[in-house]
């Protein structure tokens, strides 16, 4: 009995690894994605979209395995937290590979004109995301509720640069309708930087629930309490 | 970028608006999440008590059982009872019905309140307690007689009955154990001619004839295969509409299956007590959890 239990405590690690393979992965995904995007690199946003097919697999491999778990070792409490919050937050981290494709393509598709206007809040904005996916899965692997909250916190300023670039290139996009091809590939990038840092804050949510038992919107009570607190204060 | 703010007002909303983001109305989630099921009770969902114990000490001999146990059990809910071999959960659930009266040596301290009164009070009629709340135990163990008789037995103890009277307790205990439809022709054949699980279901139709409140079940499917058991698994969650029922199983998915709310016993003490959601996902206790993640020893 107590051999099996050693055995199953490894491969609930190995679970734990392999969610963080898939993490560094399409963080890897996602940095590529955006160089390519800076540096106009045609070939590097295609090795992007090829990479898509590496993260599925993985993403497949360690939801087989999840499912294995529960079928053959029937696991409870802490161990069944940790194999569910694994099976829902791989699917935010496969999300997020998808989005990088999404910006490889449309990289892509602005690689032959040189840009109207050096890029400055759209790799802001992706430092911020890219770091918030790292965040999440220390958070994962350490069980850290401190960094769950950095990346919830982060979140806020992800949204802020949104919403600007949204207003600026809207605004670029009425006075010169000769730019509307690149700001609107540009502000697509900007969302999908946006989506994949919500997706990050699911993974952020699933892990406090691995770790408290409890299933909280913690996006939400922040952002409510962000907004009290701005109420109060001066601008924002 | 640069922003020019000059020209025109943001069309972009206010951020501050995902604050006020609607949260569902609550009665349709209710209705989604709850299409009239019969799942185990939810956190804050009390039925009425039906036993208490308070600061319950069991001895054999000079040696200490139960260590002070206080513990609600509800009408109407399946308590499951954990705990490795030798942890007292067997010798609790006999106190609730004075069974380890019949072990010699046994004494008993501290309070089993039934509907708020005490069994352990001198002068308890134990037929009538033992009526009231009725046990099955792990092995099946029908009367070398007929199906009829077996289940007829403990009526015919407390009055004379009709043909027709008996009849219908037959057929009302028989159903209600979800036994009925394979014996209803061979009601004077042997009960010993039964299957384990069919066995198992008589004694449980023995035990409904008489009438119970609550019904103790001791280990009742360790002896059977896990298709009896399944079928005694959804007998107890039908039961449980009419009664409460107090399961002690070595068996912690059966446990975690069936039961509303579960408490873990370890050397006699009652370590932990809650909804069985909340034993089985996220225990307060650290021996709870190593128990049943299977960690223990």
């Amino acid at each position: 009995m107590r051999r099996i239990r050693e055995t199953f405590e490894e491969q609930i690690e190995q679970v734990r690894v392999d969610v963080t393979r898939l993490a560094s992965f399409v963080v890897e995904m996602l940095s590529d994605a955006m160089r390519a995007l800076v540096d106009q690199d045609e070939a590097l946003a295609d090795k992007v979209i090829l990479d898509d097919d590496v993260a599925d697999d993985l993403d497949l491999h360690i939801e087989q395995e999840c499912m294995r778990l529960l079928a053959l070792q029937q696991p409870m409490a802490k161990d069944l937290r940790i194999i569910g919050t694994a099976m829902k937050v791989i699917a935010d981290l496969e999300r997020v590979g998808d989005y990088a494709v999404d910006i490889a393509r449309s990289a892509k598709t602005l690689a032959d004109e040189p840009y109207f206007k050096a890029l400055v809040d759209i790799p802001r904005m992706s430092d911020i995301t890219i770091g918030m996916v790292r965040t999440a899965a220390q958070a994962f692997v350490r069980a850290d509720l401190g960094l769950v909250r950095e990346v919830i916190e982060q979140d806020d300023e992800v949204d802020r640069l949104w919403y600007h670039l949204l207003d600026e290139l809207v605004q670029y996009m009425q006075q010169d309708p000769e730019l509307i091809l690149q700001a609107t590939h540009l502000l697509l990038v900007a969302r999908y930087l946006e989506r994949i840092a919500d997706h990050v804050v699911n993974v952020a949510e699933r892990v406090s629930y691995m770790e408290t038992g409890r299933f909280e919107d913690l996006a939400l009570s922040h952002t409510a309490s962000w907004t009290e607190t701005e109420e109060g204060g001066e601008e924002r | 970028m640069e922003k020019d703010t000059t020209t025109q007002a943001p069309i972009t909303p206010d951020i501050t608006d995902s604050a006020e983001r609607p949260t569902g109305d609550p009665d349709f989630l209710q209705a989604a999440l709850d299409p009239g099921r019969t799942g185990p009770v939810q956190s804050g969902e009390e039925h009425r008590v039906k036993i208490e114990t308070r600061d319950l000490r069991i001895f054999y001999g000079d040696f200490e059982a139960i260590k002070g146990v206080d513990v609600t059990l509800r009408d109407r809910e399946i308590t499951a009872l954990i705990g490795p071999s030798g942890c007292g959960k067997s010798t609790f659930l006999r106190s609730l019905n004075r069974m380890n009266d019949e072990i010699a040596g046994t004494r008993t301290e501290g309070q089993v309140l039934l509907d708020g009164e005490s069994i352990l009070a001198p002068g308890t009629d134990l037929v009538s307690l033992r009526r009231r709340v009725g046990m099955v135990f792990q092995h099946p163990n029908p009367f070398p007689m007929s199906i009829y008789n077996n289940v007829v037995y403990g009526p015919r103890l407390q009055a004379r009955l009709s043909r027709t009277e008996a009849d219908e307790i037959v057929e009302r205990s028989l159903r209600g154990a979800a036994l009925w439809d394979e014996v209803k022709d061979d009601l004077h054949k042997s009960a010993l001619d039964l299957s384990g699980g069919q066995q198992q279901r008589l004694c449980i139709a023995r035990t409904l004839a008489v009438g119970p409140e609550v019904l103790l079940m001791d280990e009742p499917c360790s002896a059977l295969d896990p298709t009896a058991t399944f079928r005694i698994e959804e007998l107890m969650i039908e039961l449980k509409e009419h009664l409460a029922i107090v399961i002690v199983t070595h068996n912690m998915y059966q446990a975690s299956r069936v039961s509303d709310r579960t408490g873990f016993f370890l050397l006699g003490e009652l370590v932990e007590f809650d909804l069985t959601t909340k034993i089985f996902e996220d225990p307060e206790d650290e021996r709870t959890d190593a128990y049943v993640r299977g960690r223990f020893g």
